[in-house]
């Protein structure tokens, strides 16, 4: 290690560069919703325009939105690195994920080749940037076990934005990129076991302990689980190309890893010492169950192929994973860190004595953040049904907004408080 | 001899351990066992925050050169969390268990936080700049009495 590596942790970036990206997040879930009544076929095929709509409504415009801007937030505390020109890289990527997650949207849902082109540019230039600063930081990094998964996630996003970028050349009609099914496969594998569980992973290395104060993961998990879903990764992409008799293999082995992370993580929750009812714990062990639902449904497409064949199956696993983990664990992980960030922010700009400031649970009433869960938990479980039973759509859809817009609202309380008692964003 | 990331880190287990326990007294509105073991807690406190403020950081910073680049930003944390802990005190002797309740998260967020920067990069440092010194530096931050610091 050398010295200089981890010595500008220096204090929080300013509350206005993740804010942003915090608070943009739930109109996209709200989008996503919103697509689900409006259209929902959404639902019927994942290969339905709308579906595909849908899926990047959630990934770009919710998940990648709130997960960029809790990297620009956490990259100083977690690797003693800020990002090199933090103000800028957070406002080009901001504004061109919003406009670049638009025009994708717009592109799928009128199959508008124009669309698809601007997509290109804003997704393309706006990820690149963030990934350049990312890299920077990441490469002066110490080294260390939530460090390798951030590393291992942002490759993955570099990975899922090429192929991404590739497949929306085909539907705007500039390039014919060859292997394209396998292409379209790998895309959904790096974006969602690597981008977004590897970044789930890697964090919860640090944040399962710390919120519930557990025991430490065991550590050889946490040294290898990371690089192994990675490698994991590579060998379903070059299976696919080379020998797909050996994907059924490769993808028991990504069961296997999952399973093992969401088991540990509720183990290690089972035995917390702070034993308060807390939402954010609810969310994490829901974001578990999920993970396990998922592998019980991929195991049973092993050995029914009718259900494997069946358009269903594959956006059953998509509800489970996107909706029931990915969404699930970042509305938790956002009930922590707005609410801190308001007050650590409020704290060191007044240099106000605690007492005359609201703490981090005045910041959102508990019993909002309740709601919100008990409504997500519902439009999950509608979502799920309303695969295998149509009608149940618009009723899913209609929850599912009713959470977007709860979650917006509690998540601007925290605001409106912060701003109240004379906080400055920037 | 053990390292600084050993012995400190050992420390900020123990603390947590007493911190979890007084919440828990107190989320159980057991006062008597929460003002004893709040007590024990702001006792380990205010010596683990004392060890590092009048040993290890002078040490780090003789030999580095630098007081106020991350000793300076970890001595801010600590009078944050100097300011939750008297609040905490006055809320565990008026038995108001929302207002304990509501400081002790946010007192958790910012310790674990702060502990987080302090195991993977300070005392990592530390250990390393120190070198032969280090031996020296844990010894005097053990010999410092827990019941003398001030809280």
């Amino acid at each position: 290690m050398s010295l200089q590596a981890g010595l500008s942790f220096e204090q929080a970036p300013p509350f206005a560069l993740p804010l942003r990206f915090f608070l943009t997040a739930p109109l996209f879930l709200l989008a996503a919703a919103g697509l689900i009544v409006w259209a929902p076929e959404a639902l019927a095929s994942r290969w339905a325009p709308q579906a595909l709509a849908l899926t990047h409504a959630l990934t770009l415009g919710f998940l990648a939105m709130v997960m960029l801007g809790a990297l620009l937030q956490m990259l100083p505390v977690v690797a003693g690195e800020s990002l090199p020109a933090a103000r800028r890289v957070a406002w080009i990527s901001h504004v061109s994920l919003v406009l670049g997650t638009l025009a994708l949207m717009t592109g799928f849902l009128m199959a508008e080749p124009a669309a698809f082109g601007i997509a290109i540019l804003l997704l393309g230039g706006g990820f690149a940037v963030f990934l350049a600063a990312a890299s920077i930081s990441l490469a002066r990094a110490v080294a260390g076990v939530t460090v390798n998964g951030i590393r291992l996630a942002v490759l993955s996003l570099a990975v899922t934005l090429l192929l991404g970028l590739a497949l929306a050349l085909l539907r705007a009609g500039w390039w014919f990129p060859p292997a394209i099914e396998t292409a379209i496969a790998a895309h959904a594998a790096f974006g969602l076991l690597g981008w977004v569980l590897l970044l789930v992973i890697g964090v919860a290395w640090q944040v399962v302990p710390m919120f519930q104060i557990t025991p430490p993961y065991p550590p050889r998990l946490a040294r290898w689980l990371a690089a192994a879903l990675f490698a994991l990764l590579l060998l379903h992409a070059a299976a696919l190309l080379f020998f797909p008799a050996a994907v059924p293999i490769v993808d028991a082995a990504l069961a296997g890893a999952i399973l093992a992370f969401a088991v540990a993580t509720l183990r290690l929750q089972s035995r917390r010492r702070r034993k308060l009812a807390d939402v954010t714990l609810d969310y994490w062990r829901l974001g578990m169950a999920s993970l396990l639902a998922c592998v019980v449904v991929w195991l049973a497409a092993q050995f029914w192929p009718a259900w494997a064949d069946s358009d269903a199956y594959p956006l059953l696993l998509g509800v489970l994973f996107l909706g029931g983990f990915a969404v699930s664990v970042v509305c938790g992980m956002l009930y922590k860190i707005v609410p801190f960030l308001a007050w650590f922010h409020l704290q060191a700009q007044l240099q106000a004595k605690a007492g005359s400031i609201p703490t981090m649970k005045e910041m959102i009433a508990e019993r909002r953040m309740r709601g919100q869960f008990r409504l997500h938990l519902a439009a999950c479980v509608l979502l799920a049904g309303a695969v295998l039973w149509p009608q149940l759509a618009i009723a899913a859809g209609s929850v599912l907004a009713l959470s977007a817009l709860l979650l917006w609202v509690n998540l601007l309380s925290a605001v409106r408080r912060f701003s109240g008692y004379g906080g400055r964003f920037s | 001899m053990r390292t600084i990331v050993d012995f400190m880190g050992t420390d900020h287990r123990a603390c947590d351990d007493l911190f979890a326990s007084a919440e828990d007294a107190v989320a159980q509105k057991n006062w008597d066992s929460a003002r004893g073991l709040f007590e024990r807690f702001q006792k380990a406190m205010a010596h683990h925050l004392a060890m590092e403020e009048d040993v290890l950081f002078p040490a780090f910073e003789a030999r580095t050169g630098m007081s106020s680049g991350p000793t300076g930003v970890m001595r801010t944390e600590h009078a944050q969390m100097r300011g939750l802990l008297q609040e905490m005190a006055i809320a565990v002797a008026n038995a108001d268990h929302d207002r304990y309740l509501g400081l002790s998260e946010t007192l958790n967020m910012l310790m674990q936080q702060h502990n987080l920067k302090e195991e993977n990069m300070l005392y990592p440092m530390s250990d390393q700049v120190l070198a032969a010194a280090r031996d020296e530096v844990v010894r005097s931050m053990e010999a410092m009495p827990v019941q003398d610091a001030a809280p």
